[in-house]
């Protein structure tokens, strides 16, 4: 990724610069939060069937509060990756030629398919969207949502993917902090959320990211 | 021949081309930069693969300048 600064963090200059411990330290908190969330509707259903096992169906309902809330925040992480109305095909088609020409022939394949651009970072790996990308954690075991786009409605799907991925290539550090947090936690859970065509996407970040492969998740330039 | 383009609503428009050595070319395309940075447009060159950095004056010997819209947290 590029040396330099993003510009667009002047705008956010009260949030301190994500790095990769700050990273950790947010998703344990979002895993935290959860967790506060959810326990106590599940302690709440214990104590019911152990008070008065007839009481059962309220504690179902408090069982579903603990396993809807960790879903919906899910649910609003695979959001960030959703597809958005495309615009005429002209364009469209020229704003792709662009694309293809900033990634290699496996992110083009990907793209294709998924509509998401794999990119590597000192970060983790990766997944570009039209208003939003995913970063998978290196070992695969995290992934965060992150809600950012170009500040231009009109753009083309590809044109806007191109916006996030050059931004991210100048500053992978401030590309993280120009971007709002949509959701922390494991990919089988944002799996679950993403429409069918993401998940391969999903799946290859992983694989990249997975054990073995952390190697090839790039370094950040000196 | 190289290239200083804007991503827009048309996909892209080439904004200005040039040669390192047309002084006449150059000229016209930093002073077509400096109209889009003044509109608000960020330049980028990219550096290698995976790797972008952003520029504040024309790069002559660049094959290719890409204009872009800031972006924002959602």
């Amino acid at each position: 990724m590029g040396a330099g600064v993003l510009p667009e963090t002047a705008a956010v200059y009260w949030r301190p610069r994500v790095d990769a411990a700050r990273l950790r330290r947010r998703g344990w908190t979002w895993t935290g939060t959860t967790v506060a969330h959810t326990v106590p509707f599940l302690g709440t259903a214990t104590l019911l069937m152990a008070l008065e096992p007839l009481s059962f169906p309220v504690a179902a309902i408090a069982v579903v509060h603990a396993w809807g809330i960790p879903a919906l925040y899910a649910a609003r992480g695979a959001g960030v990756v959703r597809e958005r109305p495309r615009a005429d095909a002209g364009p469209e088609r020229t704003a792709l030629g662009l694309l293809g020409d900033l990634v290699g022939h496996e992110a083009r394949e990907l793209h294709a398919r998924t509509g998401l651009i794999l990119e590597r970072g000192a970060l983790g790996v990766w997944l570009v969207g039209e208003a939003g990308a995913l970063l998978v954690r290196p070992g695969g075991r995290r992934v965060d949502c992150w809600c950012v786009k170009a500040d231009a409605a009109e753009l083309p799907s590809a044109d806007r993917i191109a916006h996030l991925l050059l931004a991210l290539r100048e500053d992978e550090a401030g590309f993280a902090t120009v971007a709002n947090l949509a959701f922390s936690g494991a990919p089988w859970r944002l799996r679950r959320r993403l429409p069918a065509v993401r998940r391969a996407a999903l799946d290859a970040a992983r694989a990249e990211s997975g054990p073995g492969r952390q190697a090839r998740v790039r370094r950040s330039r000196p | 021949m190289a290239r200083l383009i804007r991503m827009d609503q048309t996909g892209h428009t080439t904004v200005a081309e040039w040669r390192a050595d047309d002084p006449g070319a150059v000229e016209a395309a930093v002073a077509a930069f400096r109209e889009e940075l003044d509109a608000g447009y960020y330049a980028v060159v990219s550096t290698g693969e995976g790797h972008a950095e952003q520029v504040r004056e024309l790069p002559p010997d660049a094959e290719l300048v890409i204009l872009r819209r800031p972006i924002a947290g959602g």
